[in-house]
């Protein structure tokens, strides 16, 4: 075991890891701890844009984004949070140019701008112009820039290093950070950083879903890490499906592709939007899309042979703004299903694509213990946490816009601290949570295999805690789940090496995935209304008098061991906005 | 849109073909031993699987033991570049079906850089020299507020090469790199032509003069290899030949 002191350390370097470094490395000795190189996050697959109230193109400003992002969170949304993250928008925007971002340009070189879902001129009148772009890899730009950027900062990287712990010390009572446990890919070796504080960004947790638009290694470590140390996770429950995913693989297709006119029909050709959004049509908000699709395929107007997907049609679109607007997405239709979108629509079905919740922050990116109560010391930005300016639903491009203006106030605000703040002392052993588990992973000799109880995993995450829930497909969740984690206690590994030990690590990432999914199902059982991106079958309606407040969910555990989730919840911080039907 | 009727992707999907593929990988564990020794693994697949899928079948299934990177899983982070049937491609991009799977599909780690177990590389010394480049925005005098104004056409002048996920497909593949690991290589000189010819840059002279070094540009013998292998589609060798011309005429 290795024992490292830094001022700062973070965790992950997609985004928000990386835009928080450059801050902090300004500011204070850092460290960024992150289990893939920087360049291979999954920042880089985002891609339609990101928003901000630039007005390069139409009228715009940052209270209208607000009041999208508000009621595009179903209500949700912390509303201070919000008017932070679209009032500094329009600076993210200008910084990351500066830096060096490609932003695709107007005719008179100013950044262009273009339509996205549920963004809209004076409150709701027509789609408008606000999502910065740079073709279809605006997520790939904002990743490369970052990295360059902490290159040029002498930013330092420890590479393939897996946190999987966070150590807590109470000082007086307090409970405060003390830094991370990592694993390093390479060695097998136990590192522990000391730090005066440290920054989550180790986004978000998609793979327990099987169709999903996450990269394999989105397994909500972090989330985990502070849920086991008994931080709340704040509105697991909602989780968003992007209406379009390539069918059956799950790959994305952004929602710029409707942005830029593409259009959604079912079996007999007809654009079904109308009927559900008669103004935004095709590009009303994420959760009523995805629904609007399902709701379609269950009716028999899917498409093909099991009626199980609908088109994303972008023949009516000439082929040269189709390759110089969408230019990867369209290879991706011909890569992965040998079709030519110039000719032939595209099949799709929603993919789970965004965790809306995470770890509670407020808006310095503080981590809360509790409704009230900050951990000193401990930061999260990104789609790990949950601030909340996403609510019930995210907004598109309103993500790489979060991971910008957070990751840069949490990395602004933790060097601060550590600037100032005294060291914590490590608690006894401090390696040894993970010293255990690694150990008992790699000798145990118990007969279930991690990728059979993935598998099992994502089925049930699939088939009943997806775009429609209901009492009972939730509850066959929780005991599915129940009964994998037993299961868990005697999965085993093939790999017992030190070297590179993927082999183990997967293990350790189906032991994440686990503990989330549970703390998901439980929270969605309780949610008795539907909002946003959770619809309940047997609640259609929301239901503000009862459930217009955040879920707090805790780890406990009992006397004999046996854990469980207590769900508690937080008041909605309300300012100019009074909740009203959603229409789109 | 004509009236959609079933079209060839899902005529084809009904039948489901799966069928039994040779995957031959070069395997190294120096846990275990010194020496590299190829296995084969037959495993069922749909030939439109990728490759990737294939070598998660059998690390899931199979040998857990297997190792290689990857993350996206959709050609976009550029994590899982190897030596594909001889020649260096993202197992996430390339298809069963479009790599004769009536014959052992081999794979290997890609070359140059050392293996240090299946197909993990150190990456390290890719990573540096791309570090060697300068690869970021250099600008002098006095931030504007607003956004710097770029043309369209300014833009698209430097397209190409921003569209690199640095998967090192194209230095691994180069002969000049493989007998001299100092050569910069093809992604290092890329990356400084996203740079170079990108308006807003104040840096160009300085980082030619980097590549002007021994170890830069001038070892490079045209031999094509990196485009061939670019998953990303960019004209790497065109890009290497525009920093060359570039330095002659110290015009960009
Ligand atoms: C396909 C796709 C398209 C998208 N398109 C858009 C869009 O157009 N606009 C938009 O606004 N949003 C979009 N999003 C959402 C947005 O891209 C993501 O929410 C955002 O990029 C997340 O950034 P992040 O920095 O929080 O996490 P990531 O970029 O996922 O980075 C996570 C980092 O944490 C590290 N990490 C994870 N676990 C550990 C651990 N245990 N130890 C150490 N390090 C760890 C990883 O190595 C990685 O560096 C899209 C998402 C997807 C999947
Ligand atoms: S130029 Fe192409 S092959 Fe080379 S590193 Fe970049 S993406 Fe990979
Ligand atoms: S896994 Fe990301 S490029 Fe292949």
């Amino acid at each position: 075991m290795k024992i490292h002191k830094y001022d700062t350390v973070i965790v992950g370097a997609g985004g928000a890891g990386m835009r928080a470094a450059i801050e902090s490395t300004k500011r204070s000795r850092t460290a960024v701890l992150t289990k893939l190189y920087p360049t291979r996050s999954h920042t880089g697959a985002a891609q339609g844009g990101m928003a901000a109230a630039l007005a390069n193109v139409e009228e715009d400003n940052w209270e209208w984004h607000t009041f999208d992002t508000v009621k595009g969170g179903d209500y949700l949304v912390d509303q201070d949070a919000a008017e932070i993250l679209a009032k500094e928008a329009i600076d993210a925007v200008l910084d990351l140019e500066k830096m060096g971002l490609p932003f695709n340009r107007t005719p008179q070189g100013t950044i262009d701008q273009r339509r996205f879902g549920g963004h809209s001129r004076n409150h709701g009148e027509a789609p408008v112009r606000r999502s910065c772009y740079a073709a279809d890899r605006t997520g790939h730009m904002i990743l490369q820039t970052l990295y360059q950027n902490c290159v040029k900062e002498g930013v330092e990287f420890f590479n393939e290093f897996y946190v999987l712990d966070q150590l807590i010390t109470e000082v007086d009572g307090v409970r405060k950070s003390a830094g991370v446990v990592a694993y390093e890919l390479a060695t097998g070796e136990i590192h522990v950083f000391q730090a005066k504080s440290v920054i989550y960004a180790s986004g978000g947790t998609g793979k327990f879903f099987k169709v999903t638009s996450n990269a394999h290694t989105l397994t909500g470590d972090g989330q985990a890490a502070c849920y086991r140390r008994g931080l709340p996770l704040e509105d697991m429950e909602f989780f968003q499906f992007h209406p379009t995913g390539i069918w059956r693989m799950g790959i994305l297709l952004t929602e710029g592709a409707r942005g830029e006119g593409g259009i959604l029909r079912n079996k007999d050709g007809e654009r079904f939007m109308e009927k559900y959004a008669p103004v935004m049509k095709d590009l009303a908000s994420r959760d009523v899309v995805s629904r609007s699709i399902y709701t379609e395929i269950r009716e028999g107007r899917g498409c093909g042979p099991e009626g199980d997907h609908v088109y994303l049609d972008l023949t009516h679109l000439p082929p040269e703004q189709l390759d110089a607007k969408l230019p990867d997405i369209t290879e991706f239709a011909r890569t992965y299903l040998g079709i030519e979108p110039y000719t032939d629509p595209i099949p799709i079905q929603p993919t789970a694509h965004y965790a809306m919740g995470g770890i509670p922050t407020n808006v310095e990116g503080e981590v809360l213990a509790d409704n009230t109560t900050v951990v000193p010391g401990l930061y999260a930005a990104g789609e790990v946490a949950c601030v909340s300016v996403h609510g019930a639903n995210r907004l598109g491009t309103n993500s790489l816009l979060d991971i910008n203006v957070f990751g840069k106030r949490a990395g602004i605000a933790a060097a601060e601290y550590s600037a100032k703040a005294d060291w914590v002392e490590l608690p006894e052993n401090p390696a040894a949570f993970v010293e255990e588990q690694v150990e008992r992973l790699r000798n145990s000799t118990g007969g279930e295999r991690v990728a059979e109880l993935r598998r099992e995993l994502q089925e049930t995450m699939d088939a009943n805690v997806m775009v429609f829930r209901t009492e009972q497909t939730i509850k066959t969740a929780v005991e599915k789940i129940a009964e994998l984690r037993a299961r868990y206690k005697n999965v085993s590994v093939q790999d017992k090496g030190k070297r590179f030990n993927t082999d183990l690590l997967e293990a350790v990432e189906l032991g994440n995935l686990l503990d989330l999914a549970e703390v998901m199902a439980v929270s969605a059982l309780a949610r008795k209304e539907s909002r946003g991106g959770h619809y309940r079958e047997d609640f259609p309606n929301r239901d503000d008098v009862n459930f217009m407040r955040h879920t707090m969910a805790y780890r406990e555990v009992g006397a004999d061991g046996t854990e469980t989730v207590r769900l508690d919840y937080k008041p909605v911080v309300q300012t100019r906005y009074q909740p009203m039907e959603r229409k789109y | 849109m004509a009236t959609p009727t079933m079209d060839k992707v899902e005529a084809e999907a009904v039948s489901s073909p799966y069928i039994t593929v040779t995957f031959r990988i070069r395997r190294f564990n120096p846990e275990i031993s010194d020496a590299a020794v190829w296995e084969d693994f037959q495993i069922e697949i749909d030939p439109k699987e990728r490759v990737l899928d294939g070598l998660h079948k059998i690390k899931w299934d199979v040998d857990g033991s297997l190792t290689f990177r990857r993350s996206c899983a959709h050609g976009i982070c550029g994590s899982d570049a190897m030596r594909i049937n001889g020649k260096n491609r993202l197992a996430c991009k390339t298809l069963i079906k479009d790599i004769n799977p009536d014959k052992p599909i081999t794979i290997e780690a890609i070359k140059g850089l050392t293996v240090l177990k299946d197909l993990v590389v150190d990456m390290e010394p890719f990573f540096q020299a791309y570090r060697d480049v300068m690869p970021f925005l250099v600008t002098k005098g006095n931030e504007p507020t607003r956004e710097r104004l770029q043309s369209a056409e300014d833009r698209e002048r430097f397209d190409d090469t921003t569209k690199c996920i640095l998967c090192a497909a194209c230095t691994s593949s180069c002969p000049v790199f493989w007998n001299d690991g100092q050569y910069f290589g093809p992604a290092a000189i890329v990356n400084a032509h996203r740079f170079i010819f990108d308006s807003r840059d104040e840096a160009g002279e300085q980082r030619l003069e980097i590549l002007n070094d021994k170890d830069g540009v001038w070892r490079c013998r045209t031999t094509f290899n990196c485009t061939d292998a670019c998953p990303r589609g960019i004209e790497v060798t065109k890009a290497i030949q525009e920093v060359k011309r570039a330095l002659i005429t110290r015009r960009f």
